[in-house]
C-alpha cells in the first residue's frame, strides 16, 4: 500500500492462496509489516510503538479495573480502595493504569516534538498530522474523564473547573456546561457519562491509530534528513530502505523495553509521585481544595489559559472590540484551544521547503526555544496565578503563538538552508563508515 | 539522622488569580522510616506498636473505615496471629444490618468510622497529605529525601508548641508548627503580610504527650517514638500492599532489563549486515 516500490505478498502454499483469494488479509499483514522504511531513522522514531503499546496497556488494565469499579458518587471512591486492598493484584492494575496515562503523554509529547523538528507534518503528510492531533485531543479528553472516576477531591473540583471553561462561552456557555454535566453541577449524571465516554474513547483512539498508520504507510515515513526515498525502481528504493520487519521491529522493541523499565520503576517504587495527594480524599462538594492543579500533562495549556488576565492589552482590546462579549475568561479558553489549533495548522504555517530542522540553521534555535518554552509553561501552570507567574506564563504563551504564527511563516522566506545529502543512502553511509568493516571492502572468501 | 527543613506552603488562589496570598511556613522534620527507599520494608514490631497507639489514643475520635480487622493478619502488615486478630476485633462493636442491632466485630468487619464528625478518617491520611510541600513545590524533597505524608504526620504529632507571644490568649485551636492550613491570628502577621511564626492553629488538641501507652516490647514510649510508630502504622493502612508492590516493581525492572539486553544484542546482530556489509562467518 505504500507508494514506495517493493515486493508484494506471494502466497506460498495452497492454504494461503485459498484464504488470500477470499480475504486478502495475509497480503495486508505482509505489506504492513514489510513496508520499506528509511534506513536512517534515529531513536526519536521509537515513540510510535511506545504509544501503541501504552494504548493496549491502558485498554487491558482499564477493562479489568471496570470489573471492580462502581460509577456511583457514594461508592466510587470506596470501590477504588477495594481495588487497592482486596482485589488480587488490583493495586498493580490501578497504578499501572494511572501511571500509564503519564507514560502516554511523555511519549506523545516526544512524538509531536520529533515531528515538529523533522518537518514530518509537511506535504505530503498533512493528513497523518491532522489525525495525530485529533488523537492527541482524544487522549486529553480520555485522560481528563478518567481522572474524574476515582471521585477524589481533585477529580471533583477539577471537573468543576474544566467544565466551567465551557461556561465561559458567551450566551450559550451555561447551557453547554449543563448539557456536558447532565445537571447544573458536578454529580451523579456527570460521573456516569464520563465513565461511559472514558470507556468508549480509547476504542475510537485505537481506530484512529489504524488510520494514522495507514496514512503514513501511504506516503512513506519521513526520516531525519527529510529527503524522500527514491522511488524510480525497486532497486533504487531498496538502497534507501530496509523492511520494517525485522530491522525496525527489533529496534523499537529494544527501545520499548528500556522505556518500560523506567516505567516499572516508577510504578513499583513511587507510584503516587505524579499524582495529587488530594485525590486520596473523597470528593466533598462543600470543601474546595486550596489549589486546584491539573495533572502535569495539562499544565502547559493550563498556563496559557490563565496567562490572559483582564489587564493584558490584547484581552482589553478584544473586550472593547466585541462590546464586552469576550471577557478575560473566555479569551483564556480561546487561547488554550488556539494553542493546540496552531499546532494542527503547522503544515500550512511553515513556508520552508526544507523538511528537516537539521538543515535549517535558524529554525534549529527557534525550535529549541519552543521546547524550553513548553517546559516553562508547564512550570508556570503549576505555579499560583499571582505575583510574577502570570507574566512568565504570558511571555511563554506569546512565544508559543509567535513561533507558529510568525516565526514559522517568516523563516521559510529569510532562512538559507544548509546543503542536504542527495539520498538517504548517502546519509546512512556517512554514519556507518565502510572502512570500519564495510560494505565495499569485505570480500567473502570462497568456501 | 534528623533534618528539619523549612517548607513554604503557599495558600489560597482562585482560577482568575484574584485571591490574596497568605504564606505560612511549616516545620517538617525528615524522620527516617524503615520502609523508605526501593528496598525498605515495614517493621512488623513498629506496626504493632503503632496499632497500639492508634487503638489506645487515636481511635477515640478517628476511624479507619477502609481497613478490615483481618488485614492485621495480612502478609507485609502488622502480622498479628489469627486468634489475636479475632480477640482484637471483638473489642469493637459493629452495626449488623441483618440483626438490625450492634454485635461484637469479627475479623471480616471493617474498623469503625470516625467517632467525631470533625475528625477525619485515618485510612488514607499518609497518602492524602504527601503534598505537604505544596502542590506548587517541585516535589524534589519527596523525590530525593523520600519526604511525604508520613514525615508530615509525625511532625504534626510532635509539632505542638507554646503559642507565640503575639497571639491573643483566646485564639481558637492549638498552635502547631507543622500545620499550615489552620487559623492564624492577625496580630501575628506583619505589615508585609508575612507570618511571624511558623505553622498555624489546629483544632485537634495534642494527642500525644509521651508515655501515653506502655509498649509490650519495652520500646521507649517517648512522644517522638510514639509519633513515628503510629505514623508507620498509618502508612501501612494507606498502602497495605506496599511490600508486594515494591517486589513487583523490582521483578519487573529486573526482567525488563534482561529482555532489553537480549533485544539489544538481537538488534545489533540484525543491523550489522545492513551497516557494515556481510559478516565474516
Amino acid at each position: 500500500m505504500s507508494g514506495i516500490p517493493h515486493d508484494h505478498y506471494e502466497p506460498k502454499t495452497g492454504g494461503e492462496r485459498w484464504l488470500n483469494n477470499r480475504l486478502p488479509v495475509l497480503g495486508l499483514l505482509y505489506d504492513t509489516l514489510m513496508i520499506p522504511t528509511p534506513k536512517n531513522l534515529n531513536w526519536m522514531w521509537i515513540w510510535g510503538i511506545v504509544l501503541t503499546f501504552t494504548l493496549a496497556l491502558q485498554i487491558v488494565t482499564g477493562i479489568v479495573l471496570v470489573m471492580h469499579y462502581t460509577p456511583h458518587v457514594d461508592l466510587a471512591f470506596a470501590s477504588v480502595e477495594k481495588i487497592m486492598r482486596d482485589v488480587n493484584g488490583g493495586f498493580m492494575l490501578r497504578y499501572l493504569h494511572a501511571n500509564g496515562a503519564s507514560l502516554f503523554f511523555v511519549a506523545v509529547y516526544a512524538h509531536i516534538f520529533r515531528s515538529l523538528y523533522y518537518g514530518n507534518y509537511k506535504s505530503p503528510r498533512e493528513v497523518t498530522w491532522i489525525i495525530g492531533i485529533l488523537m492527541y485531543l482524544l487522549m486529553m479528553g480520555t485522560a481528563f474523564m478518567g481522572y474524574v472516576l476515582p471521585w477524589g477531591q481533585m477529580s471533583f473540583h477539577g471537573t468543576a473547573v474544566i467544565t466551567g471553561l465551557f461556561g465561559a462561552i458567551p450566551f450559550v456557555g451555561e447551557a453547554i456546561q449543563t448539557w456536558l454535566l447532565g445537571a447544573s453541577a458536578v454529580g451523579q449524571p456527570a460521573l456516569n457519562r464520563f465513565f461511559s465516554l472514558h470507556y468508549l474513547m480509547p476504542f475510537i483512539l485505537a481506530g484512529l491509530t489504524i488510520v494514522h498508520i495507514w496514512a503514513f504507510h501511504s506516503t512513506g515515513n519521513n526520516n531525519p534528513t527529510g529527503v524522500e526515498v527514491r522511488r524510480g525502481s525497486k532497486e533504487e528504493a531498496k538502497r534507501d530502505t530496509l523492511p520494517f520487519w525485522p530491522y525496525f521491529v527489533m529496534k523499537d522493541l529494544f527501545a520499548l523495553a528500556i522505556v518500560l523499565m523506567i516505567f516499572f520503576a516508577i510504578v513499583g517504587f513511587m507510584p503516587n509521585y505524579l499524582g495529587h495527594p488530594d485525590n486520596y480524599i473523597e470528593a466533598n462538594p462543600l470543601a474546595t481544595p486550596a489549589h486546584i492543579v491539573p495533572e502535569w500533562y495539562f499544565l502547559p495549556f493550563y498556563a496559557i489559559l490563565r496567562a490572559f488576565t483582564a489587564d493584558v492589552w490584547v484581552v482589553m482590546f478584544a473586550n472593547w472590540i466585541s462590546f464586552g462579549i469576550i471577557d478575560a475568561k473566555f479569551f483564556g479558553v480561546i487561547a488554550m484551544f488556539g494553542a493546540i489549533a496552531v499546532i494542527a495548522l503547522a503544515p500550512w504555517l511553515d513556508t520552508s521547503s526544507v523538511r528537516s530542522g537539521r538543515y535549517r540553521p535558524m529554525f534549529k534555535w527557534w525550535f529549541a526555544l519552543l521546547v524550553v518554552d513548553f517546559f516553562v509553561l508547564m512550570w508556570g501552570g503549576a505555579m499560583p496565578a499571582e505575583g510574577i507567574y502570570p507574566y512568565i506564563s504570558l511571555i511563554g504563551a506569546a512565544y508559543w503563538f509567535g513561533y507558529f504564527l510568525v516565526i514559522l511563516p517568516l523563516l521559510g522566506v529569510i532562512e538559507k538552508p544548509l546543503p542536504m545529502p542527495a539520498t538517504i543512502e548517502d546519509d546512512f553511509n556517512a554514519h556507518y563508515d565502510p572502512k570500519t568493516g564495510g560494505t565495499h571492502t569485505v570480500v567473502k572468501p570462497a568456501e | 539522622m534528623l533534618r528539619t527543613v523549612t517548607l513554604a506552603a503557599v495558600a489560597a488562589m482562585g482560577l482568575a488569580g484574584t485571591a490574596m496570598a497568605a504564606e505560612s511556613e511549616t516545620l517538617i522534620t525528615d524522620y527516617d522510616f524503615p520502609y523508605e527507599g526501593p528496598f525498605g520494608a515495614f517493621d512488623q514490631m513498629q506496626l504493632q506498636r503503632g496499632l497500639q497507639v492508634y487503638t489506645e489514643v487515636c481511635a477515640a475520635c478517628h476511624g479507619l473505615q477502609y481497613v478490615s480487622y483481618r488485614n492485621l493478619h495480612d502478609e507485609g502488615g502488622p502480622g498479628l496471629p489469627e486468634d489475636q486478630v479475632r480477640a482484637y476485633a471483638a473489642q469493637f462493636e459493629t452495626f449488623d444490618e441483618d440483626l438490625d442491632d450492634y454485635r461484637p466485630a469479627t475479623p471480616a468487619d471493617k474498623f469503625p468510622q470516625s467517632a467525631l464528625p470533625e475528625a477525619p478518617d485515618l485510612s488514607l491520611m499518609a497518602k492524602s497529605r504527601a503534598g505537604f510541600h505544596g502542590p506548587y513545590g517541585s516535589g524534589l524533597n519527596q523525590l530525593f529525601k523520600g519526604m511525604g505524608g508520613p514525615e508530615y504526620i509525625a511532625s504534626l504529632l510532635t509539632g505542638y508548641e507554646e503559642a507565640p507571644a503575639c497571639a491573643p490568649e483566646d485564639f481558637p485551636g492549638y498552635y502547631n508548627v507543622a500545620f499550615g492550613a489552620g487559623g492564624y491570628p492577625e496580630q501575628c502577621i506583619d505589615e508585609d503580610g508575612h507570618h511571624m511564626a511558623p505553622g498555624s492553629w489546629i483544632a485537634m488538641p495534642p494527642p500525644l504527650l509521651g508515655d501515653d501507652v506502655v509498649y509490650e516490647d519495652g520500646h521507649p514510649a517517648t512522644i517522638e517514638e510514639e509519633a513515628k510508630d503510629v505514623t508507620a502504622f498509618m502508612m501501612w493502612t494507606a498502602e497495605p500492599k506496599m511490600m508486594a508492590r515494591k517486589q513487583a516493581g523490582f521483578t519487573g525492572v529486573l526482567f525488563l532489563g534482561l529482555l532489553a539486553v537480549l533485544l539489544y544484542l538481537t538488534n545489533k546482530r540484525i543491523w550489522h549486515r545492513a551497516k557494515y556489509g556481510p559478516r565474516d562467518e
